[in-house]
Parts: C-alpha cells; sequence; structure tokens
C-alpha cells in the first residue's frame, strides 16, 4: 500500500469504526440487559459513598455572602394543576401536608404547625443533574421530626414525597404523532415546554391541567420522589418552608419542599403535599422511585 | 507475562531484531483504557450538552459563563451555533451549537456523532459515563499496581539520566519525525517519557478527582476534595479543560503511531513483539 492508500484506508476504518461504535452503543442501551448491565455504576456510587458517608458527613454550608442572587428555578416553576392554583390564591392557608403509610399514628400538619416544630437553617449548594449550581438560603422542619411524630412501623424502609405538580399525561389525545417526543421532557430544563403543550401549546392557556380528579380523559403524571431510612434521618434532611429568610416562593416549590443535601437537585422534591412511608417502590409510578427515575435517571443521586 | 512467548516467526530478518516489549497486562490495559477513554469523553459531551455553560467558584453565573455553546439568531433570521469564550463569540454553526441531528438542524452544543447516547439524553449518558469511571479507575489501578511492583512503570515513565541531558536532541528527533534505530529504540524517548508520566501521573488523576469533586456525596465525604479544585463550578471546568489535554494527548498519540511505523505499534500493543531496525529505515 502506498502512504495515500493507507492513510484513506486507516480513516476510512476510523470512521465505520466509529459508526459502528455509536449504533453498537445506542442498540445496547435499549436493549433488554443494557440498563441492567449500566446500572452496575449506580450501584457501585451508592455501596461506596455510603461507606465513605456517616450521618454526622454534612454538606458543606456556606456564609450567606455566598447565596445566588437568583436561585434558578427549575422543572415545573409553576403547577398548572387547578388544585395547586386554589392553594396557592389561598396563600397556602389551606395547606395540609399528609403523612401516612406504614405509620403508627398518620398525620396532617398545617404550614403554621409546621413553623411551630423545631428548625433547621443551612446555605448549601444546590446541584442539578444538568451541571449548575446555585446557592440558598433553607428553614424548615427537619423531616426527622416529622416522621418521628408519626412514628414508623418496623417494615417501614422508604420514605416517598407526592407532589402537587402534573408534567405530563399518560394516554389521552396528547400521546404520540409528531409531538409526542417533545411531551416526555429529557431533563428538568425541558419541563416547562412539555406542560405548556400539554395545556394546549399555548402558554396564555397555562393552567388548564387538572384538579385532583381529571375532568379529561387525560390521566395526569404528577411528581414523586423517594429516599430511604439513612437518608430521611440526617440531620440536613428538612423540608423547607422559607428560602433565603422568605417565604418558598412558587416557582422553587412553594409551600414545601425537601432538601437533601447529599444528593442532586431532582432527589429534592417541590410542592410536596403527601409523605408515604412505604416498604418497597414497585407498586409506586412505574416502581423506580421517583419520577425522573421512571426516565432513567439514578434513584441514588449522590454523584 | 513472566516468560516471555517464542518469537514469532518471519519478524525477525538479519536486519531487524524482535523484543518483547508490552506484557500482556499492559497490553490488556491499554485497550481498556482506550475504550473506557473513548466512552466517557462521547458520555461526558452527551452530558455536558445538557448545560452547555462553564463557570469559575462553587456556583454557577448564569450571565458570565467561562464558556459558553449556544444557538442564535443573526441579523437575517438565520440560526447560527456559537460558542462564548470569555465574552467572545465565534460562529461554529454545523459542529457546536447548532448541527445536524437525522438530518435535521438541532440546538445541541456537541453533535450527535460525537455524543453517547447520540440523541439528546442525559440519563443514558450518565449511566455510560458513571460504568466507565469505574472501569477506568480499576483498570488504572490495576495498570498501577503491576507497573509498580514489575519495575515497568519507572522503565517505561522516567527518563534516564542521559536522556534529560539529550534533550534538546529528542526534541530535534520529534521535529524532523526521525526517531533512534537499534540499542536506543529500546526504550522510549524522554519526550515520550514525561508525556506518559504527565498523563498517568497527572491529567488521568485530576480527571478522577475533579469528576468526584462534583458529587454532592463525595463533597460532604471528602469536603477538602472541591474546596482543591476551588468549587464544584471551577471542577466541572477543570474536568472540561483536561478532557481537552486528554483528546489532545490521544491526537499526538496516535498521529506518532501512525508516522513511527504503524504496523509495528500495533503488533507491539497487540502481541507484544515490536521490531527494532539496527539500522537503515523505520520498519513498517
Amino acid at each position: 500500500m502506498s502512504n495515500l492508500d493507507r492513510r484513506r484506508f486507516l480513516t476510512t476504518v476510523a470512521a465505520l469504526g466509529g459508526t459502528a461504535m455509536l449504533a453498537g452503543c445506542d442498540r445496547f442501551a435499549g436493549s433488554a440487559y443494557g440498563p441492567r448491565t449500566l446500572k452496575a455504576g449506580e450501584d457501585a456510587n451508592l455501596f461506596v459513598q455510603r461507606l465513605l458517608l456517616s450521618n454526622a458527613s454534612l454538606a458543606k454550608e456556606f456564609p450567606d455572602s455566598e447565596i445566588s442572587a437568583v436561585f434558578k428555578p427549575n422543572g415545573t416553576i409553576d403547577p398548572p394543576d387547578k388544585a395547586y392554583k386554589a392553594l396557592a390564591a389561598s396563600n397556602f392557608s389551606t395547606f395540609k401536608l399528609e403523612v401516612g403509610g406504614l405509620v403508627e399514628r398518620p398525620q396532617s400538619f398545617g404550614l403554621a404547625d409546621l413553623r411551630a416544630l423545631p428548625s433547621r437553617t443551612q446555605t448549601t449548594r444546590h446541584d442539578c443533574v444538568e451541571g449548575w449550581s446555585c446557592i440558598g438560603k433553607w428553614s424548615g422542619v427537619p423531616l426527622a421530626e416529622v416522621l418521628n411524630r408519626a412514628g414508623l412501623k418496623p417494615q417501614a424502609r422508604y420514605v416517598v414525597f407526592h407532589c402537587a405538580d402534573t408534567l405530563e399525561y399518560a394516554g389521552g389525545g396528547l400521546e404520540g404523532g409528531k409531538d409526542g417526543a417533545f411531551l416526555q421532557p429529557e431533563y428538568p430544563s425541558a419541563v416547562r415546554h412539555v406542560q405548556v403543550a400539554a395545556a394546549g401549546n399555548d402558554a396564555d392557556a397555562w393552567g388548564g391541567a387538572p384538579a385532583e380528579e381529571p375532568e379529561e380523559t387525560r390521566t395526569p403524571i404528577r411528581y414523586y420522589e423517594s429516599i430511604d431510612l439513612t437518608d430521611a434521618f440526617h440531620p440536613q434532611t428538612i423540608l423547607a418552608y422559607d428560602l433565603n429568610g422568605k417565604p418558598l416562593p412558587v416557582s422553587n416549590g412553594a409551600p414545601l419542599r425537601l432538601r437533601l443535601e447529599r444528593q442532586l437537585g431532582y432527589k429534592q422534591a417541590k410542592y410536596v403535599m403527601r409523605i408515604e412511608v412505604v416498604e418497597s417502590l414497585a407498586r409506586i409510578g412505574d416502581g423506580q422511585g421517583g419520577y425522573w427515575e421512571d426516565r432513567g435517571y439514578e434513584w441514588y443521586a449522590g454523584i | 507475562m513472566a516468560a516471555s512467548p517464542a518469537i514469532p516467526s518471519g519478524t525477525a530478518t538479519p536486519r531487524r531484531e524482535a523484543i518483547y516489549r508490552h506484557p500482556l497486562v499492559i497490553r490488556v490495559a491499554h485497550w481498556l483504557n482506550a475504550a473506557s477513554l473513548l466512552i466517557l469523553l462521547m458520555s461526558g459531551l452527551q452530558i455536558f450538552n445538557a448545560h452547555p455553560a462553564l463557570y469559575w467558584g462553587a456556583k454557577s453565573t448564569f450571565d458570565t459563563p467561562a464558556l459558553a455553546i449556544t444557538s442564535d439568531t443573526d441579523a437575517k433570521g438565520n440560526a447560527r451555533g456559537i460558542v462564548t469564550i470569555g465574552g467572545r463569540t465565534f460562529d461554529t454553526t454545523g459542529v457546536l451549537g447548532l448541527s445536524k441531528d437525522q438530518g435535521q438542524m438541532t440546538d445541541r452544543a456537541f453533535p450527535s456523532w460525537s455524543t453517547i447516547p447520540s440523541g439528546q439524553d442525559l440519563a443514558t449518558a450518565r449511566r455510560w459515563h458513571f460504568l466507565f469511571a469505574w472501569a477506568l479507575v480499576i483498570n488504572g489501578a490495576i495498570y498501577l499496581l503491576y507497573g509498580l511492583v514489575s519495575g515497568q512503570l519507572r522503565r517505561r515513565v522516567i527518563p534516564d539520566g542521559d536522556q534529560i541531558r539529550d534533550f534538546g536532541g529528542s526534541v530535534r528527533e520529534h521535529l524532523t519525525l526521525h526517531f533512534p534505530k537499534g540499542e536506543e529504540a529500546k526504550r522510549y524517548n524522554v519526550l515520550q517519557k514525561l508525556t506518559y508520566l504527565a498523563v498517568i501521573a497527572g491529567l488521568l488523576p485530576v480527571m478522577v478527582l475533579a469528576g468526584l469533586a462534583m458529587s454532592p456525596g463525595m463533597d460532604a465525604a471528602w469536603p477538602w476534595l472541591v474546596d482543591v479544585f476551588g468549587g464544584r463550578q471551577s471542577a466541572r471546568t477543570i474536568h472540561f479543560i483536561v478532557a481537552n489535554l486528554l483528546v489532545l494527548f490521544v491526537i499526538v498519540h496516535v498521529v506518532l503511531v501512525l508516522v513511527s511505523g504503524f504496523w509495528n505499534n500495533m503488533r507491539g500493543m497487540v502481541t507484544g513483539w515490536f521490531a527494532i531496525e539496527k539500522d537503515g529505515a523505520t520498519p513498517r
């Protein structure tokens, strides 16, 4: 082979190899055993981080001078649900946080009840799965205070947070077709586009989503998240009602959002309405432990 | 590994000498490392695409990124791909910021042919990235342990005294692409050794540590780690810069493999056997 032939041969081999590899990777990820294999990394991350972390390992707390000028709201920033809008209109005076599931004494807390419980304030860094970070000062009630008042049953293993915001619809007229892909957000920043589209692709009609009972044939898929008891009883795990010394704005999750400082942002459920203690996550949503987890993201988001 | 296989017939001619250059552990580690780095790079570009901007410090300063890859519309209404570095903008339409994905011009920082998965999919990219990060670290640990115990690492990356004294000579050899023959070809040259040393002891460890510093879990376990990098967003920016340096290393590495006898180099890293030309032309 001459030098030129050799060069052309090698370039062709590299290009074909690259294309085949890319297609191969995509096919592998989409196969039956692909996701299970790829999940091994998450399992290793959880195992190693749990070895390295104790209940006393705290996320760094920053001085107030480090607080971000704007705490970037992401995911849902204005829940379209009528029931939520009614709550917001009443300034959450009628809000009740329900605590149930595998507990000895189911509880119901208004915002004033929660504010009367012991509180914790922490200025921490919020890391979005997309890569950016913001620093905010959160005040709220430690989740442990709430769970201890309810009392966990012996089978309790996970704490599930059910939220007010609809992100998309299962079934119904908007599924499939040209807009089908558009109606499944790939990551938190894409959520608003999907919600606006679900409201009729018209930002002015924003707010057309169903109340508690769907008025339409569409079934709302609302946000939810879950954590295990190790994280639930960590001292920095709080249900926050204040951001930077003021009541939590709607865009950041009013009236109540979870803060879970040793994991990524999508674990930190906004618009928390109900807490359910369970033994298994299998029967909730698609069974992976959260809205994003059901769409391929890791349940353990410590990295 | 301990016993060298017999010299394959046909590789040794009177003018050439076959040496057993790469033990099995090093060959396997090399190719696993190459595959892992490629998957880490391409899944990393997909992860970057989810928020295609870099910052310095602990938090993001959204209005003043150190680097951003975005798209915009020019005065004539045409969509453009734009890279912003330190306030200066560059038109990168077709490759960065705006490129073809399945025949359609799409807003995406890095083009679909460079990412795993090829379509927009942060969740799957993260799974590829973390699985192969483990592969890289475990493979690297085996390589380092073997290299240290066997003495291979010292021979491969620590320049000998005479090599340091003739540093200029090695630079000249590289500039003229005229590499040593015979006895001298049995060891790596000084630029080669120092480059491998910088990659093995510098770039790759920094890459892994900067990656770990982005983990909120690791930041709670080892609070010093993220401080070493000057904050989480700095760690992310450094992770990106070092990725670029590793790509630069691989390009130079592959070019030198090509110009210094591709088949001989490939045979060396596949079978272990490498031909040394006693004099005359470079072996092909």
